[in-house]
């Protein structure tokens, strides 16, 4: 039988394979095949993995972010600094997902150590858009988007910091899962900012992220910050939202920046929601907003300045040649190696954890952290959930803000206050405006994974948004 | 808020990169304007908020203490610049 990968979700995929309708080979065989046809243009790989001989699996495969550690399988973060880097273990998320059968198809292009919103800032050159090429698939996890958007990928492992999962998911109309911190283990996910990072799924519906997160999720031994779920995940099956209240924080909704169109979509889902049975009511996140991204751009950073000390050229990883002493090594090393984004980031982190600016800003930062985690915590003890815009505008033309750091830092406005305060949250596809993709975001409460989940689930129901790029159709 | 030319090379010093000349004033002046935007956080009086370091409230995890396997020798190097005689060899620290 053909098998139309732009359409086929994990969830039919699984289906097909259980009965017995196609070969595990066959199935990972289609997506090699859209990889040969199609990646040449949207360049969501990095490189190619397991080989499609039905040896490596009998289940559904998936495509792997860069910076989670695949054994024997080069991994970089898109960064110089680890070209020919091979893993000599699995991270236990790439473990869970062999545990299931899942073939490696390969690793997605990000922006170097997941530091950006386009992929741009990849060693490696940007991915594209798979809804219009000339335009950024978002990022960090832009590769993973681009994959499964584009056919080329079931469902992809993406991994975010402030926004790397949902933002991408919203620019390339796909469905995305921050989960909550500490649900998903890091071990063997290169660290870019400890207190942030978390690992999560990317697919085509709802409850394909389920039933992925269903895998991902639970206690690691090997990453003390993970805890076990306090419930089991539960696939989706609600299509009514009634009894839900769901809170509109205008910041999220009204905050300048946000385009006309993107908000018209947002608007139309969540008057759909209500049609649904939800409760729908503004409410206000004050400080979140207005503090979120100033606070972000202090606390990952200075994370990001110790993560990224462990580059020096001696264990693994690029070193200068013909270093006259040791720190000559480290420092060319280290300058030679990284990219422009990374070499920012880790002097501003370096700075704002420096003698005599420690407290006015990382430790203020701090508690601006605070601030931002206990109006959440007001908020959801009126409101099941938060909607709002994923990103303030829909996927920009590669090369619109590369110049600038900054309005580079802006596309995370919206997903970088409920990552501070370590909640999930979830990305859908809600409609197109331009014709690209807007992304309806729904954040709750810590380990409250199910009822986004079915709340996603009703409203990606009734919305019946077409997963497929108009331009491959 | 302004970055003075001594301050990009403190910081560059601290961070163990070998910024060339010809980058520092792009430098200071991109990390000047980041500063300028995330400095706003100091608006705010919070001395009476305590900070957040992690978004879970998690102390002290342990547990059991196995031997685990750990990486063979030739492993470990396997990624290495300079493996030497079963190290990592660097450079010498100094004369």
């Amino acid at each position: 039988m053909t098998i139309d990968t732009l359409s086929l979700t994990a969830e039919a995929a699984q289906t097909l394979l259980g009965a017995g309708e196609i070969t595990a080979a066959e199935l990972t065989r289609a997506y090699t095949d859209a990889i040969a046809e199609r990646d040449p243009e949207i360049h969501a790989y990095l490189r190619q993995g397991d080989s499609p001989d039905g040896e490596s699996g009998e289940g559904v495969p998936i495509a792997v972010k860069d910076c989670i550690s695949t054994k024997g399988l080069e991994t970089t973060a898109a960064s110089k600094i680890l070209a020919g880097y091979v893993p000599l273990y699995d991270a236990t998320v790439v473990e869970r997902c062999r545990g299931a059968g899942m073939p490696v198809l390969g690793k997605t292009n990000l922006d170097e150590f997941a530091m950006g919103s386009s992929t741009e800032n990849s060693a490696y050159g940007p991915s594209r858009n798979p809804w219009d090429p000339d335009r950024v698939p978002g990022g960090s996890s832009g590769g993973s988007a681009a994959a499964v958007a584009g056919g080329l990928a079931p469902w992809a492992l993406g991994s975010d910091t402030g926004g790397s999962i949902k933002q991408p998911a919203a620019l390339c109309g796909i469905v995305g899962l921050r989960p909550t911190y500490g649900t998903v283990s890091r071990y063997g996910v290169i660290a870019f900012a400890s207190s942030l990072d978390q690992v999560g799924p990317m697919t085509k519906t709802v409850r394909d992220c389920a039933l992925l997160y269903e895998v991902l999720a639970g206690r690691d031994r090997n990453d003390s910050t993970t805890v076990e779920l306090p419930e089991p995940v539960t696939i989706p099956t609600a299509d009514s939202l009634s009894g839900v209240r769901l809170g509109v924080p205008k910041e999220l909704n009204d905050a300048d920046g946000i385009e006309l169109g993107v908000k018209a979509s947002v608007e139309a889902a969540i008057t759909l929601a209500e049609s649904l049975g939800a409760d729908v009511e503004e409410t206000s996140l004050p400080r979140s907003v207005e503090y979120g991204l100033a606070c972000y751009y202090l606390i990952a950073p200075a994370e990001a300045s110790a993560n990224l000390s462990r580059y020096d050229g001696v264990r693994y990883g690029h070193r200068a040649s013909e270093p006259s002493d040791l720190s000559e090594m480290y420092e060319r090393s280290r300058w030679e190696g990284f990219g422009a984004e990374p070499r920012r980031r880790i002097m501003l982190g370096t700075y704002a954890l420096s003698a005599g600016y420690y407290d006015a800003f990382y430790g203020q930062a701090q508690r601006v952290r605070t601030l931002i985690r206990n109006e959440h915590a007001e908020a959801f003890e009126r409101y099941d959930a938060l909607l709002s815009p994923t990103s303030p505008t829909v996927a920009f033309p590669l090369g619109a803000r590369t110049a600038d750091p900054i309005a580079m830092y802006v596309a995370d406005l919206l997903t970088i206050p409920s990552c501070m305060a370590g909640l999930p949250g979830l990305s859908i596809p809600c409609g197109l405006s331009e014709g690209l993709p807007v992304g309806l975001q729904i954040v709750g409460p810590q380990f409250s994974e199910n009822r986004l989940l079915q709340i996603g689930h009703a409203l990606e129901t009734a919305l019946a948004f077409d997963v497929v790029p108009e331009r491959l159709r | 808020m302004s970055i003075e030319h001594d301050d990009v090379l403190h910081i560059a010093r601290l961070a163990r990169l070998a910024v060339p000349e010809s980058e520092l004033a792009q430098l200071r002046s991109e990390l000047g304007a980041i500063l300028e935007a995330v400095g706003r956080v100091a608006e705010l009086d919070l001395s009476d908020v305590e900070p957040m370091s992690h978004p879970l409230d998690l102390a002290n995890v342990w547990d059991e203490d196995e031997l685990q396997p750990s990486l063979e020798r030739d492993d470990a190097l396997s990624n290495a610049p300079d493996p030497h005689d079963g190290s990592f060899r660097v450079p010498a620290a100094g004369e």
